[in-house]
């Protein structure tokens, strides 16, 4: 395993790529160890439970094994995996549902506003438009709140709330740091339709939050 | 162009955290931003919520996980014949 140890979380696509088509198992469970945990969380966007995202995930790399010769570099190797896993539970998820029509993705791309309508002052009123009932700053709160256990689990849970497509870019962008073209590139998203999604699900998981600490004044 | 409410500002948050508000736009937004303590407090809150969405990130893969998935590899790497380097099979 002497290639596979000169590989790390820094190494690139080309000598991962070339790595693992000269059969180098330790740059397959490098790949592995750095991409199974966001496959799972992706695909659980897509299916009812954590272990059909497990599943998902492993049928991935099964077909990534299967077709990593076949692999052309037309896509970044991360992004052609995590097509295979998007494509596969998309399948799986309709399965599991009977088919959501695609139509769903209207619904997430909605226009409900990112705060209550009933904070601001109303139109037509002096001031209208500004904040009727301003967030409060959370800096005043202990730290243990803002930061807790509890609020982790809080933010975790409320992301997955999220409509599919929202949850499927809040978890890429602001979980697993991608950017937002290597979001669009997977998920044939428009620029501005990634940002209409990214936006929506971030001020929902920021109202939950909200919600959770009592920022209401 | 005409100044940015509080309403505003509130949905042009994400655009504004991407850079993605044309010049005038930003300029006005960040005038608001500037005068508003509420907005401030807004966005602090939302710069506070991205910062707790990005702790989801630690997940360790199980190393038994890692072990069945790398013995997957090596079934296939056999099959793939001649030009099956270096390691002999079962690594």
């Amino acid at each position: 395993m002497s290639v596979g140890s000169r590989l790390g979380p820094e190494t690139g696509d080309a000598s991962l790529v070339a790595a693992l088509r000269a059969g180098d198992e330790g740059a397959f469970r490098e790949l592995v160890t750095r991409y199974h945990s966001s496959l799972v969380r992706l695909a659980r966007a897509s299916v009812a439970s954590h272990a059909v995202a497990e599943e998902v995930a492993q049928d991935t790399w099964l077909a990534v094994i299967r077709g990593i010769r076949g692999f052309e570099g037309r896509s970044s190797l991360k992004t052609w995996i995590f097509r295979i896993l998007v494509n596969q539970a998309r399948t799986r998820g309709a399965r599991e549902r009977r088919i959501i029509p695609l139509s769903s993705l209207g619904g997430d791309a909605g226009h409900a506003p990112a705060v209550d309508p009933d904070r601001f002052v109303s139109d037509g009123q002096r001031w209208a438009g500004h904040w009727y009932a301003p967030p409060v700053p959370w800096t005043d709160l202990p730290a243990e709140t803002v930061i807790g256990k509890e609020t982790v689990a809080l933010v975790a849970s409320a992301v997955e709330e999220l409509p599919d497509r929202q949850r499927q870019v809040v978890t890429l962008r602001d979980i697993e740091g991608w950017t937002a073209a290597e979001v669009c590139e997977l998920l044939g998203l428009s620029e501005g339709n990634q940002r209409v999604l990214l936006h929506r699900g971030r001020s929902q998981v920021r109202a939950r939050l909200e919600q959770h600490l009592g920022g209401e004044r | 162009m005409h100044d940015v409410s509080c309403r505003e500002v509130v949905e042009l948050v994400t655009d504004f955290l991407e850079g993605r508000l044309a010049v005038e736009r930003r300029d006005l937004f960040e005038r608001h931003l500037a005068m508003c303590t509420w907005c401030q407090t807004y966005l602090e809150q939302m710069r506070h919520t991205l910062s707790i969405v990005g702790f989801l990130r630690e997940d360790e893969v199980p190393s038994p996980l890692v072990d069945s998935l790398a013995l997957a590899f090596r079934a296939e790497r056999s099959r793939w014949g001649g030009d099956d380097p270096t390691e002999p099979p079962g690594g």
